[in-house]
């Protein structure tokens, strides 16, 4: 067993250490305050290959594996969460499945464009009916001739409007078991921005991730290609399971780089601050605190690329991916808050960014699955 | 077309400088970076590249660990990589390194050679054009554009009052400027490539021809530092109002007071 990164690593890290630095920050609080999607950026990104980082060549991407992935939304999300969790929504869960699922024809023309930065992706699971419970969700595709026709809308959709691509999950068949209840089947479909019947509703204000474009889908009798299933009709629920258990090492990494973004601003601001003739530093209140902070995000840093690992190399890894997840999300969340209150009074200010990180850091303990759904994928492998 | 880039490997100031006791830059307690202008002179590279299909070659002189730079090269999407090291070529200084760089470059194919103004740990910038004069070739300095003409290259040569649109045919050398050119990043897949697929070609001393012993490392170099000392501070200096006449009968006072002329 070795915890060191070998050089190739490294130097990913420090590109997107630079990247982050000189392209990311200085935009962060503006798209935070403006709650404006940092599409210059997402252009930059695009360009520099960081949208397909783990996809591999012969399909636009990168070529590299699941840590140098996570290590991008790592960096990004220290300087600024909306940034890390717009390549981790493109990546684990659209380019993913298109991997994973797609037929040669669906990787060629949805993934290659996706993982070469020349498109943007989402993905849309959850309705307003129908979050952690999805056997809640109303929206439907329904076969006609060579076409699905869906109906229905989904609501929270990460990179809405600005994603190009969508998949889509929708019920298709309705089951009645061996004592009559009634099980939906779901299908999961690419659905390109654009399509007849296809349109955008709500734009969500939210408290965190807010240059994050959230929106709410609508379909009504939208048509598309029946190529554009994707995997098996009726085993779309699987085929989100999955996805989510690769988008959560994603959501695992951005709250791992939100704490490690609050501890360094917290660093430098302890040693500057000045309290009854000494900086704020000299405390052992301080002192203490921050050691806590960093003991828990480098526990968490070793919970999220042992689940990267995981990712690359084994079949299941859910377990690790949620144990990374719930690790890290609450541990930013507690980083965060200490972070907030060791800055005192500016720490509560908008001029200091703790105080968006705070926010930001919030949803990591949502999307993707809560804490809540997290305990429950760890027990359930436990006690099945 | 072929292209040569010289980088090297230099201690990154952006945390501070650490010096050694006697004066000396202490480079291992430093993170290293690729010298800007070598940098700006590799973009340069690459955007003659884009246009032209050229082929870029890096070479670098330094310790073993610089091939991390070489690399780097490659993660911005330099062709072929050199490393020129050996321990009889330590503690060179800018003669025994451009006649080491030379004598390296003449075992490859170039038709143009690019190299950075100057570093920032040395900031001598006699490297560039030394390596032109050791290989026979025109060398202009301060490249703020470089342009591909055919057998020509197009280079507006940028001094600090005044520009030069100059255009001399190949073989020839020009130095980079890093205030005029932004280098891209490197690539994720790129950095894979430069440690998976890609081979640093090493050169010692051996490898080395037409090179006299006594041109190279720190025996074959002229320079000897007498002393070196942290930057000292200016004092605040003495201001003075007056008119132009009285202004400059005033200046050329002071100038013969401290010997200047």
């Amino acid at each position: 067993m070795d915890f060191t990164l070998d050089k190739k690593h490294e130097m990913a890290r420090a590109l997107f250490r630079e990247f982050a630095e000189k392209e990311v920050k200085p935009l962060a609080q503006e798209t935070d305050e403006n709650e404006q999607f940092p599409e210059e950026t997402v252009k930059k990104m695009q360009k520099n290959g960081f949208m397909g980082i783990p996809i591999p060549k012969e399909y636009g991407g990168q070529g590299c594996d699941v840590l140098t992935y996570v290590m991008c939304v790592e960096e990004l999300s220290k300087v600024c969460g909306t940034t890390g969790v717009i390549v981790s929504a493109h990546t684990s869960l659209c380019c993913d499945p298109i991997l994973t699922y797609g037929t040669e024809e669906q990787k060629q023309k949805y993934l290659v464009p996706l993982a070469k930065g020349e498109k943007l992706g989402a993905f849309a699971l959850t309705e307003p009916g129908a979050g952690t419970d999805a056997q809640g969700a109303q929206t439907k595709a329904v076969e006609d001739g060579d076409s699905w026709v869906l109906n229905g809308s989904k609501c929270f959709i990460t990179n809405g409007k600005y994603a190009d691509i969508y998949i889509i999950f929708a019920v298709t068949d309705v089951i009645e078991d061996a004592k009559g209840r009634k099980n939906k089947r779901f299908s999961a479909f690419i659905v390109e921005k654009g399509t007849p019947g296809f349109s955008f509703g709500t734009k969500e204000k939210k408290m965190g991730i807010r240059g994050s474009a959230t929106y709410e889908l609508i379909f009504e009798d939208c048509r598309i290609p029946k190529e554009n299933l994707l995997g098996t009709r009726g085993k779309g629920f699987g085929i989100a399971m999955h996805t989510l258990d690769g988008g959560r090492i994603g959501i695992a990494a951005q709250a791992l780089g939100i704490g490690e973004g609050a501890i360094d601003c917290t660093v430098n601001f302890v040693k500057e601050r000045k309290q009854f003739g000494r900086t704020i530093s000299a405390f052992q209140n301080t002192q203490f605190k921050l050691a806590d902070m960093a003991t828990r995000m480098q526990a968490a840093q070793m919970m999220v690329y042992r689940a990267a690992l995981a990712k690359q190399t084994q079949k299941v890894y859910s377990v690790e991916a949620a144990q990374a997840k719930l690790f890290a999300a609450e541990a930013a969340m507690a980083v965060t808050t200490k972070a907030v209150q060791l800055h005192g009074g500016y720490g509560y200010t908008r001029e200091y960014d703790v105080e968006r990180m705070m926010r930001d850091a919030k949803i990591t303990e949502i999307y993707e699955g809560t804490s809540e759904v997290q305990r429950m994928v760890i027990s359930g492998a436990m006690l099945k | 077309m072929k292209i040569v880039v010289c980088i090297k490997q230099v201690p990154d100031t952006k945390n501070g400088v650490v010096f050694n006791p006697d004066g000396t830059l202490n480079r291992g307690a430093m993170d290293k970076v690729m010298n800007p202008d070598d940098k700006a002179g590799l973009e340069v590279a690459l955007q003659i590249k884009e246009k032209t299909g050229a082929e870029i070659t890096v070479v670098s002189m330094g310790i073993p660990d610089a091939d991390t730079v070489i690399r780097e090269a490659f993660a911005m999407g330099a062709d072929k990589g050199v490393l020129i090291t050996d321990r009889v070529l330590g503690g060179a200084d800018t003669w025994a390194t451009s006649s080491t760089i030379a004598a390296g470059i003449r075992n490859l194919d170039y038709d143009l050679i690019i190299t950075g103004r100057q570093a920032i740990d040395g900031d001598t910038a006699q490297v560039g054009p030394q390596i032109a004069e050791h290989l026979g070739i025109p060398v202009i300095s301060y490249a703020a554009n470089v342009e591909v003409e055919g057998d020509y290259v197009k280079v507006d040569r940028q001094y600090d009052d005044r520009m030069h649109k100059l255009k001399v045919k190949m073989p020839c050398l020009v130095t980079a400027l890093s205030e005029t050119t932004t280098p891209r990043y490197m690539t994720p897949g790129g950095i894979f490539d430069a440690y998976d697929e890609k081979e640093v070609t090493v050169w010692g001393r051996a490898d080395l021809k037409d090179l006299d012993d006594a041109n190279i490392g720190l025996a074959g170099s002229p320079t000897k530092i007498a002393k070196a000392s942290d930057k000292v501070r200016k004092g605040a200096g003495e201001k003075v109002n007056l008119d132009p006449t009285a202004s400059v009968s005033y200046i050329m006072d002071k100038l013969t007071e401290k010997h200047v002329i």
